[in-house]
């Protein structure tokens, strides 16, 4: 066991520090930037495109698609390095981690050349079209139609909460092409062009109060075929490939932590009250944790070895502990702690701001309930639960 | 960066892992349970003894291995696994670590080898009463050349032929070396909730005894050999925890109610996938602090702290759950669930309790913050 910088780990990472602070401010709290207006997407383009241009983003893809084609672990080091700035990262995070890998993986050669460095260099932002109103957990139940006419599809149907579709120039599509067949059978990837005529994105009003995600209605929209990500009938498992991705892309719920809290409550002359200290040592234990199994996961992959579906515990841990943190913190501050108002608000709004976000940390990229279902059947090899859908035409299914 | 145990270290494990499942099986543990006047297993000790384990971290000069504590970690993660119903924790995580810290040259080699041997089986004697023994109102008190007063219980106590214990000495505490075989030391062994493990009450009546380290210095040097025990203590209870939680998720797959196992439910399926997440959380905790302990890291208090405090509550949490998922069964005395739930409550007590390991942990932080 080793936490030092191997020679080459530490020349890597002098390397990465110091273009970040060629070109970045460091970061003065963990405030986090939830919404995102025009600004804040240019600044995170030209970000972008300076990282593509400096072989520091997807620092492990291979160089002929743009990346550094470097190492796990400096990956890792990357990503330590870059958290330290106030780096305008987070449109791109849904395209890079999770549609581009699936483009990457089902697409033909021109896709790849079209597609993959314009995203990579942050020109065109993609988002994930998979969610929709009877298909959210159980998302194979989509319902968008793709009907076949000559060398094209005709798309009819609804998406919902889909991130960024607004300003996105291109999705993944996950759509029935036919009904007949069960559940997992009739389903049909496709790359969609979201500035095309048919394509509506309506931002949805969140319970933290932005709009981020969108319902987006697709009316008679035509893809030609050779957009089609894979086999017809086969787009579960090309769904299973941006799953996949999305496991490893999520896990930490950004927002304050145990230091945050703890300094907060040294400010506030609480950090003496003994509950308080044993909850904290609580998160404090539960972040090692997470941070630690995370360098188990990177240790192994360095090792050639793939990582399994134990990174679904990732989730689990973080998205709980935010909200609890944050919901202590507002509690600790009293009445007082309900301040949103931006000049009165204790502790610049840190905990208020992220303790209206943690409940769609805990559902966004799997449900809680649903990762402990992924750990008790995949990990645990637990019977799954009663399907009562299987070998069942779509069209004879209960929806709702 | 490299988090993960050596290939070297690994093989042991598996190694270990043979030799206990073979040798020291739940017939043994239950030989112990079983005979009250059975304190531990001296068949498995023996074995454990030709082992050479107890020399584990114990310098070659000294008549050990001269492995290092990581590999000690891996032997103890197995010996919690199996129950190991044998004065090991004593002997080698308390005993020999306070020699080794605060031994002076003379004791370290009268003593180390021994223990290494077998021949000397040391254990610490801190209890005195409810509630965490406070460095500032001991009754057992030490003059500098003798020992006098009640310690209970003492784990192992009957059966050490050394003990280290914590006494007042003038208006401090110091650490104190003393042989148990002496006529002016009484012990009396006393029954507890976990039988696998002895316990004794230790009476000392002006008992020849030298100190361990210097006069006054004992509440520091009791954190450290805490701090580096905490960590062994760890890795015990996280292959405990492990156990519990294969015998709760093989039972769940085979156990069938309402026509398919029980664990096709989720309530035993998200039960056990908790129990999942608090393992890998001890787990990752304990290898940071095999980390620390085996590198001397600055970081030691803290990483010992949230390991000790993680495998605490992991061991609770998977032994309690392992006997609600067996049902009826799972409250037999036949049936092996409450050997672990008994020992979780032991080595949750032994060193101190997660509460007191918590409040160590925040203000580990608190002087990290500050520094
Ligand atoms: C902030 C945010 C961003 C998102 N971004 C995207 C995106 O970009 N693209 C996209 O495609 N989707 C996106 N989603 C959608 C997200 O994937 C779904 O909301 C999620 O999978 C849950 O589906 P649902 O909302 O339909 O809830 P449901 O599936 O209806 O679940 C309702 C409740 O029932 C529980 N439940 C459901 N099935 C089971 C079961 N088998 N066992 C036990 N409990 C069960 C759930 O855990 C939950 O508590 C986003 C969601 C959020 C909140």
């Amino acid at each position: 066991m080793d936490f030092n910088d191997t020679p080459e780990e530490a020349e890597f990472r002098a390397e990465a520090r110091a273009f970040l602070e060629k070109h970045l401010e460091p970061k003065t709290s963990s405030g986090v930037r939830r919404e995102r207006g025009e600004d804040f997407l240019r600044r995170a383009k030209d970000w972008q495109a300076l990282k593509a241009d400096n072989k520091f983003a997807q620092i492990t893809w291979p160089k002929e698609w743009g990346g550094r084609g470097g190492t796990a672990m400096q990956n890792v080091i990357w990503g330590q390095e870059e958290a330290k700035f106030d780096a305008p990262t987070g449109p791109f995070a849904i395209g890079l981690g999770m549609c581009i890998p699936t483009v990457i993986a089902f697409g033909s050669d021109e896709h790849k050349q079209r597609y993959v460095k314009k995203a990579l260099r942050g020109e065109e932002i993609w988002c994930q079209l998979f969610s929709e109103p009877a298909a959210g957990s159980d998302v194979a139940g989509v319902k968008t139609r793709a009907v076949k006419d000559g060398d094209e599809w005709v798309i009819n149907g609804q998406k919902v909460w889909t991130s960024g579709a607004h300003y996105s120039d291109y999705g993944i599509l996950l759509t029935r092409t036919d009904p007949k067949a069960p559940k997992h059978k009739g389903l049909t990837m496709f790359i969609v062009d979201m500035k095309q005529a048919g394509v509506e994105a309506r931002p949805i009003h969140q319970a933290s109060g932005g709009r981020e995600f969108n319902e987006v209605y697709f009316s008679d929209v035509r893809i030609p075929d050779s957009d089609r990500l894979g086999e017809v009938g086969q787009g579960w498992k090309v769904a299973i490939v941006t799953l996949m991705n999305e496991r490893l892309a999520v896990g930490g719920s950004p927002g304050p932590d145990w230091s945050e809290i703890m300094d907060y409550a040294r400010e506030a002359g609480t950090l003496s009250d003994s509950d308080f200290r044993q909850t904290l040592a609580d998160w404090y234990i539960a972040a090692q944790g997470y941070k630690l199994t995370k360098f188990r996961t990177q240790t192994a992959l360095s090792r050639g070895e793939t990582p399994g579906p134990e990174n679904s515990i990732g989730k689990i841990i973080t998205a709980n502990q935010l909200q609890d943190i944050c919901n202590s913190a507002i509690e600790m501050q009293g009445h007082y702690g309900l301040m949103t108002d931006e000049e009165r608000m204790p502790a610049d709004g840190l905990f208020q701001q992220s303790f209206m976000w943690a409940p769609g940390l805990r559902i966004a990229g799997g449900t809680d309930e649903i990762l402990k279902n992924i750990i008790a059947e995949r990990v645990l090899e637990l019977p799954q639960d009663v399907r009562v859908d299987k070998d069942v035409p779509f069209d004879e299914l209960k929806q709702g | 960066m490299n988090f993960d145990f050596s290939e070297d270290q690994k093989f042991l494990r598996s190694e270990a892992r043979k030799f206990l499942e073979a040798q020291c099986t739940s017939q043994h543990v239950r030989e112990v349970l079983d005979d009250e006047a059975r304190s531990h297993h001296e068949g498995v000790w023996n074995k454990i003894v030709e082992m050479g384990w107890l020399g584990t971290a114990i310098p070659e000069e000294h008549g050990g291995l001269g492995l290092g504590m990581l590999e000690l970690c891996v032997i103890a993660e197995e010996m919690g696994r199996t129950l190991a119903p044998v004065p090991f924790s004593s002997s080698v995580y308390l005993f020999a670590e306070a020699l080794k810290l605060a031994g002076s040259d003379a004791q370290k080699s009268t003593l180390l080898a021994k223990v290494a041997s077998g021949e000397v089986i040391g254990c610490l004697a801190l209890s005195e009463g409810p509630g965490e023994p406070d460095p500032a109102k001991l009754s057992v008190t030490f003059d500098g050349a003798t020992l006098s007063g009640t310690k209970l219980p003492v784990t192992d106590g009957d059966i050490a032929t050394h003990a280290v214990v914590l006494a007042k000495e003038g208006t401090g505490a110091s650490l104190v070396l003393v042989d148990l075989g002496q006529d002016s030391v009484t012990r009396q062994p006393v029954k507890t909730l976990e039988p696998t493990r002895s316990h004794a009450e230790i009476r000392f009546d002006g008992a020849k005894a030298e100190r361990l380290g210097n006069a006054g210095d004992g509440a520091r040097l009791l954190e450290e050999v805490l701090d580096r025990a905490a960590v062994l203590f760890a890795f015990e209870q996280l292959g405990g925890a492990s156990r519990a939680q294969e015998m709760a998720t093989d039972y769940a797959k085979e156990r069938h109610a309402f026509g398919r196992p029980i664990g096709g439910n989720q309530a035993i399926k998200h039960k056990l996938a908790e129990m999942y997440v608090k393992n890998e959380v001890a787990r990752s905790n304990c290898y940071y602090g095999a980390w620390a302990v085996s590198t001397d890291a600055a970081e030691l208090p803290e990483a010992a702290a949230a390991a000790r405090i993680a495998s605490s509550e992991a061991f609770w949490f998977a032994s309690k759950e392992n006997i609600q998922t067996h049902g009826g069964m799972g409250f037999t005395w036949e049936v092996d669930c409450h050997l672990f739930y008994r020992r979780a409550k032991l080595l949750a007590v032994q060193i101190g309790s997660p509460k007191h390991w918590k409040e160590k942990l925040v203000r580990a932080l608190e002087m990290k913050n500050a520094a």
